[in-house]
């Protein structure tokens, strides 16, 4: 597990507050009947993220700087620009998961943001890679804590193995159908975990000799991801189900109220979530900008050697946990603007992506085969139609209804 | 030093450091082949048509 990490942190961080309301929304809407749709995101969520690895390491360059380097200037500002706005407002979302996971403990907001921003601030400031992302890992351990969450309430095994495992579209494949395998796609490749992973890769130190082992993590961190995901739905399937749910805080309170273990479980796995996201989301665009601006952007380097990469880090992390707190702050419309942002940002990145493995000159051997491009590129296309629709559903709600 | 020599300092730094970025990433280095010179125009569109309804939906919420 010495070369674990980037891709089991990503893959997990995925599961962020976002997420873990989509697939309790599911859970609750649909049952267990689209598990199924859950597990063919393994490979998608896999293929995409693997050509990260590979491109880190054999470039040694984040995503930012690759695509300022290969693409130019503009296409660089955008991807930075819009990478820091999509990166802030997904923070904000995450404050509000954490905060309203933490509200149903009594905690009051002000308190968990600071608590917050006091922890992560411990996390990068001790000057080392391998410390923050041991920490990392742990909070991903405690990812995990939705396993015995939905054991608690006894999903029925082989009620769980025929409605779940057999693909199939309860009601029928309608617009709200439709909407739902739209979010849950949305939520599993989102544009900071390309430049995240790729940056992450390059500050271990990966080289060219550690790409199987980064292609293991990936893998592995996109099965445990996609379990986690099942395991929501099961835990709401079961005892939610015909309930419609608007966020994980609400679902985790309606647990509560029927098994309070698991419900409290919800709750702690929701604030983990939160944090794991916000964790990885200010480091990507610390990291972006570290490398385009030149400044030592390394978790590596202590405090007084990367002063800019800290200060940027920091204040992404403190305007978003100030955003929650103002009374009044448009929060919900802020949920909607991120899926709106993120699919400007998606596209590009991913095709760039697939732009950069085809550039033999850099990748050499490594460079995307006729299989690769076939599968990643079909994996794409699906998601950026998918993503768009469910960014467009987002400024037009009763397009797909 | 006061607090608006220091911005201006902090401005000006950082719109020198922009001009270098522009210069140093002034020309791509990928080979401009006719699939990429094709997916950069169909992204451009995409992002032409998205800009396009963000502002439209901008229009109807002001006018509602």
């Amino acid at each position: 597990m010495t070369l674990a990490g980037p891709g089991l942190v990503v893959m997990i961080a995925d599961n962020d507050a976002g997420g873990i309301t989509t697939y309790a929304a599911t859970g609750a809407k649909y049952g267990y009947n689209l598990i199924w749709f859950l597990l063919v995101l393994i490979p998608v969520a896999y293929y995409v993220q693997e050509m990260t690895v590979r491109l880190g390491a054999i470039t040694k360059r984040g995503h930012a700087e690759a695509i300022f380097d290969a693409f130019g200037s503009f296409w660089g500002w955008f991807s930075l620009i819009d990478l820091f706005i999509v990166d802030w407002l997904t923070l904000v979302t995450e404050f509000i998961g954490m905060t309203s996971a933490m509200r149903i403990f009594g905690v009051p907001p002000w308190l968990t943001i600071l608590a917050v921003v006091l922890l992560m601030g411990f996390i990068v400031l001790n000057g080392r890679y391998w410390t923050w992302e041991k920490i990392a890992l742990g909070f991903c351990l405690l990812n995990l804590i939705y396993i015995p969450a939905a054991l608690l309430v006894h999903p029925p095994l082989k009620q769980v193995l025929a409605e779940g495992l057999v693909p199939n579209f309860p009601g029928g494949f309608n617009g709200e159908m439709f909407f739902f395998l739209m979010a849950n796609i949305g939520t599993t490749i989102a544009p900071w975990m390309l430049f995240f992973q790729q940056s992450s890769v390059v500050d271990k130190g990966m080289k060219e000799k550690d790409i199987p082992w980064g292609r293991f993590d990936t893998l592995l961190g996109s099965i445990i991801t996609v379990v986690v995901a099942v395991f929501i739905v099961l835990l709401t399937g079961t005892i939610l189900k015909g309930v419609n749910i608007d966020d994980a805080a609400q679902a985790s309170a309606l647990v509560m109220e029927k098994d309070k273990y698991a419900g409290a479980m919800m709750a702690i796995g929701l604030f983990d979530a939160g944090l794991l996201g916000a964790i990885c989301i200010s480091l990507a665009s610390s990291w972006a900008f570290g490398e385009i601006f030149g400044w030592a952007h390394s978790l590596n380097t202590k405090i007084k050697e990367a002063p800019w990469f800290y200060f940027c880090y920091l204040f992404i992390l403190i305007t978003a946990g100030l955003v929650v707190l103002i009374p009044g702050a448009p929060l919900v419309l802020i949920t909607l603007f991120v899926q709106v942002v993120a699919v400007t940002l998606l596209p590009a990145a991913l095709v760039f992506l697939i732009l950069l493995l085809n550039d033999k000159h850099t990748m050499g051997e490594h460079s995307n085969t006729l299989t690769q491009n076939l599968i990643g590129g079909a994996i794409i296309a699906v998601i950026i139609v998918l993503s768009t629709c469910y960014g467009i559903s987002a400024l037009f709600p009763n397009l797909f209804t | 030093m006061p607090f608006t020599h220091v911005l201006r300092s902090v401005v000006s730094e950082g719109a020198q450091k922009v001009r270098e970025i522009n210069r140093r990433y002034a020309k791509p280095r990928i080979a401009m082949s006719p699939a990429v010179r094709i997916a950069l125009l169909v992204l451009r569109i995409y992002l032409l048509v998205l800009v396009g309804l963000l502002v439209y939906k901008f229009y109807t919420v002001v006018v509602s």
